[in-house]
């Protein structure tokens, strides 16, 4: 077996705990107890082995990360560590004086969510009441701090015709990026895909708008956009290939080729309380089940495209056919592609109301 | 986004120049991205202190490499034309 190329990419779920409770939310329906949870000093080390490993980029995420009382702290050795550090945050249980403490310590970039551009469709999406007046005030904390900042708006059927506001929104805050995801139907969201999936004709302007904005903001505003996967043609390149660039710890340690890959029963996942980074990466069952191509079936096999998509996502194949090493059924090819236009169209035309995550 | 000589290019908050030892060479790191930098792309970006402007970064290298100073100018303002328009430069 070849050695695999290092990854570029970590993201460390500190927590599942989060005062919000979106209906898509990315963690796991089974999520951590605070009592499981990684202390700093694991974190540390699991840093130190990151970055000998050959990651750079490091994303704080979770849940809340600032529902961690020792952010900062864990903060400080992801710097000591060399990493580049981006903190995925909802703004939520940030203050000023932690903010300060952020930017003293050393963080590079921020990544605020954004679920709605007003309160009435935030604070519903978000199911905490408040949320949006206290996430713009943090908003305003970061830049005064001079924290570089990209918006995360997170895009379905409710909120889609809000995105021509939220990139003036990022502009307003003086964000250099904005990030532009249509919901991806995992975990929490597989439920709530009545309630959330936009329509053809949704995905199509929101595809529009992208294009005219990113041409008219060149140079203002960063565009990267996630389109509406259920209405693509070919799946997403999930992971960028599972196991080549990028690993996810959660916040009991259990290192994964991607958030959702709990998902595969199958699977199994090293925890690095037991086993170093650096040999889960290369030798661990979980990673080596979907790297490379061997393990593709058709139409995947003798596509032209398994290396720009890598048969798309593990977790949709799983969830949808029953088979994680079938070809995403969002792909053209796939014979399971009729079910994914009739549960688009369906589902857009549902009334179902939205189910929140649990806390 | 047009450039002038006179420009004077900045590494903004959030972007850094980082020595990748494990694959033993410079990257340009920013916000989702890690940009392998070649040995060109390197030098101009070491030069880049929020002072010295495209023409005078130009000079330099020009001088320092001995090569034209007006093939390096090219060089230089195409390369940071293209960070300055992903939002990965900033111009003071």
């Amino acid at each position: 077996m070849t050695v695999p190329a290092p990854p570029i990419a970590m993201l460390a779920e500190l927590t599942h705990r989060c005062p919000l409770s979106c209906p898509y939310c990315s963690n796991p329906l089974d999520l951590a107890r605070k009592e499981a949870e990684l202390p700093a000093a694991i974190w540390g080390d699991v840093f130190r082995q990151a970055a000998d490993l050959g990651v750079l980029q490091l994303h704080l995420s979770g849940g809340e990360p600032a529902s961690r009382r020792d952010l900062s702290e864990i903060l400080g050795h992801a710097v000591a560590a060399g990493l580049y550090t981006n903190l995925i945050t909802s703004g939520i249980g940030l203050t000023e004086a932690r903010i300060a403490a952020l930017a003293d310590d050393g963080l590079d970039h921020v990544q605020l969510s954004l679920q709605g551009t007003d309160a009435e469709m935030a604070d519903a999406i978000g199911g905490y009441a408040g949320g949006f007046a206290r996430k713009m005030a943090v908003a305003g904390m970061l830049a005064a701090a001079g924290l570089p900042l990209t918006l995360n708006f997170v895009m379905h059927r409710r909120n889609m015709h809000q995105l021509p506001a939220a990139i003036e929104m990022a502009i307003a805050l003086g964000a250099r990026r904005i990030e532009v995801a249509t919901v991806q139907f995992h975990g929490w969201a597989l439920p709530n895909r009545g309630a959330l999936m936009p329509t053809l004709e949704q995905a199509r302007e929101a595809g529009r708008i992208v294009k005219e904005a990113r041409a008219r903001l060149r140079g203002v505003l960063v565009i990267d956009y996630v389109p509406a996967d259920y209405h693509a043609s070919y799946p997403k390149a999930c992971m960028n290939g599972w196991g080549s660039t990028g690993l996810n710890v959660t916040p009991e340690g259990l290192v994964l080729p991607c958030h959702g890959a709990q998902e595969i029963k199958t699977l199994r996942f090293d925890n690095v309380r037991d086993r170093p980074l650096a040999e889960i990466w290369r030798d661990g069952a979980a990673f080596n089940a979907y790297r490379g191509t061997d393990w593709m079936q058709e139409p995947c096999r003798s596509c032209e495209r398994k290396t720009i998509d890598f048969g798309g996502c593990r977790c949709q194949a799983m969830a949808l056919t029953g088979d994680p090493a079938a070809t995403d059924p969002v792909c053209s090819k796939s014979p399971h592609r009729a079910r994914i236009d009739e549960m688009a169209e369906g589902f857009s035309q549902s009334e179902a109301e939205l189910v929140h995550r649990e806390a | 986004m047009s450039l002038e000589p006179s420009s004077v290019p900045v590494l903004p908050r959030g972007v850094r120049l980082h020595f990748d030892k494990v694959r033993d060479g410079w990257v340009l790191l920013a916000p989702e991205h890690a940009i392998r930098l070649d040995a060109i792309g390197h030098a101009i970006l070491s030069e880049i202190d929020g002072i010295n402007s495209l023409g005078g970064i130009a000079h330099d290298l020009a001088a320092r490499y001995d090569a034209p100073v007006d093939k390096v100018g090219a060089d230089c303002e195409a390369f940071v034309a293209k960070l300055v328009d992903r939002r990965i430069l900033d111009l003071v």
